[in-house]
């Protein structure tokens, strides 16, 4: 979807600065937040989903071959899944400029 | 018909209510307003009124309710009193700058401390920033009157914004008077069904509360102060409209023998009564002493209350609260703000009086009256004065 004009005028706010049109979550590209981003040692990694289901950002999906994958446009890094995972097969890895 | 019946105040609030088919009703008891949430809890056990009774358990998780409410579209009501609006607080603003048209009765109560559960307008005063139509009633009769006309004013589409109505508590709450309630026909027909501009709905998602960045919260608060600043042409619209209606006339500025009056008395609330047969009073000595009263206090009524003291000399102001260590009562400072910039204005006598439930006599008034007339004969303006304090308010310790 087309992202909302981020400067509107204080007349086309919506009533209440209520967000009217959908999808608004998936327009805000929240991956510039990271400042660390999870790395998968997929020889470690059971598939077991668990850490897509604890990504608050739900962002975790399941590739083709059922290993797991961060999309970076909206990973915030808040490394939960590294905290959640049972093997441990995931680390943080500091952004670099 | 309509019949004029003898009624606890808070009774008559709690039916007015049930008359304008409220919904949802979110309320937590606290003194002096107990009655009211009490009786609506009964009309709602009894089968009386078709409404949800949420029962909370604080203020704070009562306005939350209610800004849910509101949001999913059903017309909402609640009361709270001093303490409990002081817990509301932080929702308060939520509510008004969601733009939901929530319907809160407030017993006008002191704040602690001391612990004290008369009447006076701290609680209110301290309240007055969040961006609420806040509108006075002086007896039991306009304390349900402004229910029925608040309802239709902050559910006007132009307006769509929480709307509080006062009333001081004990000195009306508690008391009985004879009141005339309409029929539930005349209010249906004078109150439309609630349509909100918008509302939560599965089929129409909307988002109502995200986050407002630095680059969005100074449009937000400029849309929200120019929603609560037009509202006041429609507060007119819809008193006007509620006069022919019910044959009881409301203004913003209610004015009582200013003519000729060199000296105005600036009230509001209950004290206004007691003020109007005070000045009777005075006026057959042949005193030049009128009054006028606030009904609408947010948003403030500046162009009506300029034209209501027109011509008089001297302003004598009843707040009945103050800013500690400030420079005054708020109805005194907003009224200065108001004429600062004025070549003409007339001086002010700034009073507080009527604290935590202490009455406001004729003698008070005389008192009060007498100071205001130094100055109308030139004398310099003293500091706020809380007129009432044995021993005196302006000393050291």
């Amino acid at each position: 979807m087309e992202r909302q004009n981020p400067f509107p005028k204080w007349t086309e706010l919506a009533v209440g600065t209520a967000i009217v049109v959908p999808g608004s979550s998936r327009a805000n590209r929240t991956g510039d937040w990271r400042s660390s981003r999870p790395i998968w040692n997929l020889n470690q990694c059971i598939k077991c989903g668990v850490c897509t289901l604890f990504c608050p950002e739900g962002c975790i999906a399941h590739r083709k071959d059922q290993y797991p994958e961060a999309d970076l446009e909206y990973c915030k890094g808040c490394g939960i899944c590294v905290r959640e995972c049972f093997t441990g097969c995931i680390r943080m890895e500091e952004e670099k400029v | 018909m309509a019949e004029r019946v003898a009624k606890e105040v808070s009774i008559s609030m709690a039916e007015t209510a049930g008359l304008c088919d409220v919904d949802v009703i979110a309320a937590y008891p606290i003194t002096p307003q107990t009655h009211v949430v009490e009786h609506l809890a009964e009309m709602v056990a009894d089968g009386d009124l078709d409404a949800e009774f949420v029962p909370v358990e604080s203020e704070h998780a009562a306005m939350s309710a209610c800004c849910g409410s509101v949001a999913a579209g059903a017309r909402t009501f609640t009361a709270t009193s001093s303490q409990g609006l002081a817990l509301m607080h932080e929702i308060l603003f939520i509510a008004s700058s969601l733009r939901l048209p929530i319907l809160m009765v407030v017993a006008n109560r002191a704040l602690s401390g001391p612990i004290n559960i008369w009447n006076d307008h701290s609680d209110v005063m301290t309240e007055k920033d969040v961006g609420w139509i806040q509108i006075f009633a002086e007896n039991g009769q306009e304390a349900s009157d402004l229910i029925i006309q608040g309802y239709r004013i902050g559910e006007d589409p132009r307006v769509t914004l929480p709307v509080m109505v006062h009333f001081d508590g004990f000195i009306l709450s508690h008391v009985i008077e004879p009141i005339v309630m309409p029929t539930h026909d005349q209010v249906k027909a004078f109150l439309p069904g609630f349509k909100p501009v918008q509302r939560l709905d599965i089929d129409k998602p909307i988002t109502m509360g995200p986050v407002g960045m630095p680059s969005i919260y100074t449009e937000a608060k400029t849309a929200q102060e120019n929603a609560l600043v037009s509202s006041y042409p429609v507060v007119i619209e819809v008193m006007e409209t509620f006069g022919k209606a019910f044959g009881r006339d409301y203004r913003p500025v209610e004015s009582y023998r200013t003519e000729g009056a060199e000296i105005l008395f600036v009230t509001m609330g209950s004290i206004s009564e007691t003020a109007m047969t005070w000045v009777d009073r005075k006026r057959e000595t042949g005193e030049r002493v009128g009054l006028v009263r606030f009904r609408l206090w947010r948003p403030f009524p500046k162009d009506d209350f300029r034209m209501a003291i027109a011509g008089a000399k001297v302003l004598a102001v009843v707040d009945r609260h103050f800013s500690p260590g400030g420079l005054g009562g708020p109805v005194a400072q907003e009224i200065k703000t108001a004429l600062y910039n004025d070549i003409e204005r007339p001086r002010l006598a700034e009073f507080v009086a009527g604290l935590g439930g202490r009455d406001i006599t004729f003698a008070d008034l005389d008192r009060m009256y007498d100071k205001a007339r130094t100055l109308s004969s030139g004398g310099t303006p003293p500091p706020f004065e809380i007129i009432q304090a044995r021993g005196g308010h302006h000393g050291t310790v």
